[in-house]
């Protein structure tokens, strides 16, 4: 184990490389627009419910409503969304994360 | 009645006998669990954390079941039943939270924490004010949540047993007490985490076959389920005095959208609902059992897919009971707030009141219900304990020298008094109503504990002043707003806990509107008004900490 004032310059060390830079970058570039998107798409879905309860009420097909079929919508894109960040984690931050991570295991064991 | 349905009806003892070895069932498969538990928990990493060796798909379940509670089962599909498109916002709003949670939380937090929701903001702050803070917002969540469980299985028991009698529902309060106490005390989170899969894999069960058989009635056509659902609200009483058609069942406003006030008291809620799921401490806990932040990601992917299956089923289960309950039933139904709604759907699914079909299928139904209930309260139970034991005796009291064995030892007592306090409150509280208790959870959590958590792992300037700040600000605002509200006070909603006077100055029953953003505020305010070098100085390494996982917290080998 090393001493905390080590550890920390291991820490300081990764935080200024190229590699985790661009690990921070790629996270947060998808994380806060997605994040902004989908709850101004739910925002959107619970203020129309309120009012504009006229166009939510205009039917569809049968007995199905704009309301529902909105409503079925959040569900899809949440689904899709969950997708989208899975696989973008999977090829473009796990590569980088675990590379850094070997990197600081074998500093700490040095 | 025909000679046929007589000879396959069931006295309503025999029933009532099959719902109880049921129950009873579910109670002896989850001691079995925790006896087996307890004999496989070895130390602090263990119990808090079933030593992190939960692999992602079973957390998926896990949590599932953590989240899944008699709020979603029976309060959803209830709300929809009375109140038709409207209850549909819980199913969706309970669904899109997870985003917050998979895209801004899960990972960094088990990257950076250890066992408890304290533990992320202690990594760069002042050890005692944050961990006060956050166990103290821990446990008011914790213990709003309990109480709508409790109440709950209290409301379900008495109604299925055909008694209204005040003992029963209190012995019901005191045995699911006793029981999560038990799970806690001697599982610790393994136990827990195992009662949660089970309860996962029941619930599933459950709702697929009555959604399947709801569907089946209607050549699964869902427009004519809506339809018959629709024109037979037309025909009740309450549809004929608001004057209100079939198509009004299927559209939004129905419960919130008489007056202005009413729609931004549904926004207020729908604000709550999505932004609550990431601060709710018994999720948030639960990210720590599984070895790697990849298995994090895993878990909350299996966790959206089956959250998101289950609540597109209660529309089913909603619009069915609205659609096939008798008359009789739907007067139970709207007796018990909407909460019977989804036993007595599976009663007429089986075959209606009486048949032998409908006494199995609402037996079966019922103790689904009842097993819903008890992981949830274990799951609450342990969250509190662990943030008394890890934060306010370990960190805070013992200034991080106790052993992980005393901590445990602490947990294991806190668990029997919060269980003991939960008993103690929810039998005065029968009368408040479930989702109100939920919803109130939801927003204690988004006002309280979000804000803390987002600013934490996003803003290098965040500091110690600003989590503590955020934090009460956010809990006083919400609890505070919530008592000046008419759920408690007043005549105006008829359900008040004091009708008699009013001090009813906010007009929303769902504070979340002004709560969540006063809780950022604070947050915020409390960060530029003081400085503190150290929180700063280490955001450097929380950052790649939570990014990478260099460093997190290993699972245990044994």
């Amino acid at each position: 184990m090393q001493d905390s004032e080590a550890r920390h310059q291991t820490y300081e060390d990764i935080h200024s490389s190229a590699d985790f830079q661009e690990l921070r970058r790629r996270f947060r570039s998808f994380v806060v627009p997605w994040t902004v998107t989908f709850l101004s798409w739910y925002l959107l879905y619970v203020v129309m419910s309120s009012f504009a309860g006229g166009f939510m009420s205009t039917k569809v097909v049968g007995n199905i409503n704009v309301a529902l079929v909105f409503g079925l919508l959040q569900f899809a894109s949440t689904f899709a969304i969950a997708r989208i960040y899975s696989s973008y984690a999977n090829r473009r931050l796990d590569p980088i994360a675990a590379r850094l991570q070997r990197g600081f295991d074998e500093d700490g064991t040095r | 009645m025909s000679a046929e349905s007589t000879m396959v009806a069931l006295s309503e003892g025999a029933t009532q006998a099959m719902t109880t070895t049921l129950f009873l069932i579910v109670v002896a498969i989850t001691l079995g669990i925790t006896v087996w538990a307890s004999r496989n928990t070895k130390g602090a990493a263990d119990y808090y954390a079933a030593g992190r060796n939960i692999s992602g798909v079973q957390n998926g379940l896990a949590i599932s079941g953590d989240y899944m509670s008699a709020a979603s089962f029976l309060g959803i599909s209830g709300a929809i039943a009375l109140y038709g498109y409207d209850g549909f916002l819980y199913s969706i709003g309970f669904l899109v939270a997870w985003l917050v949670a998979l895209l801004l939380v899960a990972e960094l937090l088990r990257n950076s924490g250890r066992y408890t929701m304290a533990d992320q903001l202690a990594y760069r702050m002042r050890q005692t004010p944050v961990r006060t803070a956050a166990a103290t917002s821990t446990v008011v969540v914790s213990i709003f949540y309990l109480l709508a469980q409790m109440v709950g299985a209290g409301t379900l028991v008495a109604l299925l047993l055909g008694v209204s009698s005040e003992g029963i529902q209190n012995l019901t309060i005191i045995g699911v007490g006793a029981l999560m106490i038990i799970y806690v005390v001697f599982g610790g989170m393994k136990g827990t985490t195992w009662v949660q899969i089970v309860k996962a894999v029941l619930l599933m069960t459950g709702t697929v076959l009555i959604t399947v058989l709801v569907l089946a009635k209607f050549n699964f056509n869902l427009s004519d389920l809506l339809g018959t659902a629709g024109d037979k609200y037309a025909a009740t009483d309450a549809a004929k005095e608001a004057g209100k058609d079939a198509a009004a069942f299927l559209e939004p406003g129905l419960q919130y959208g008489a007056t202005t006030t009413a729609k931004i008291n549904f926004i207020s809620l729908g604000l709550a609902l999505v932004l609550g799921t990431a601060g709710l401490p018994h999720i948030l806990i639960r990210f720590y059992t599984v070895p790697t932040s990849r298995d994090a990601r895993t878990s909350v992917m299996w966790a959206i897919a089956l959250i998101g299956t289950f609540y597109l089923m209660t529309l089913v289960l909603g619009f069915g009971a609205a659609a096939l309950v008798e008359e009789e039933g739907q007067a139970a139904i709207v007796k018990s707030t909407g909460n019977l709604a989804s036993p007595l759907l599976a009663e007429a699914v089986g075959g209606g009141p009486g048949s032998a079909g409908g006494a199995i299928l609402l037996a079966l139904i019922s103790a689904v219900a009842f097993a819903t209930i008890l992981a949830v309260v274990a799951g609450l139970t342990l969250t509190s304990a662990s943030s008394v034991a890890h934060d306010l005796y370990g960190s805070v009291f013992r200034k991080g020298e106790a052993t992980g064995d005393e901590e445990v030892k602490v947990a294991r007592i806190a668990a029997l008094v919060i269980g003991a306090v939960a008993i103690g409150l929810a039998i005065p509280s029968k009368g408040l109503n479930i989702a109100f208790l939920v919803a109130l959870a939801f927003a204690v959590a988004a006002s309280a504990n979000l804000p803390s958590l987002i600013y934490n792992l996003f803003w290098r300037r965040f500091n110690t002043r600003g989590a503590t700040w955020a934090i009460y600000g956010g809990l006083v605002m919400c609890v505070g707003l919530v008592f000046f509200s008419p759920v408690v006070s007043g005549a105006e909603t008829g359900t008040a806990l004091f009708p008699e006077s009013d001090w009813s100055y906010f007009p929303l029953s769902n504070p979340g509107i002004v709560s969540i953003p006063f809780g950022f505020l604070m947050g915020y305010l409390g960060t530029i008004t003081s400085r503190d070098d150290v929180a700063e100085k280490r955001y450097n390494e929380l950052e790649v900490r939570s990014l990478t996982g260099a460093g997190s917290e290993q699972a245990v080998v044994h």
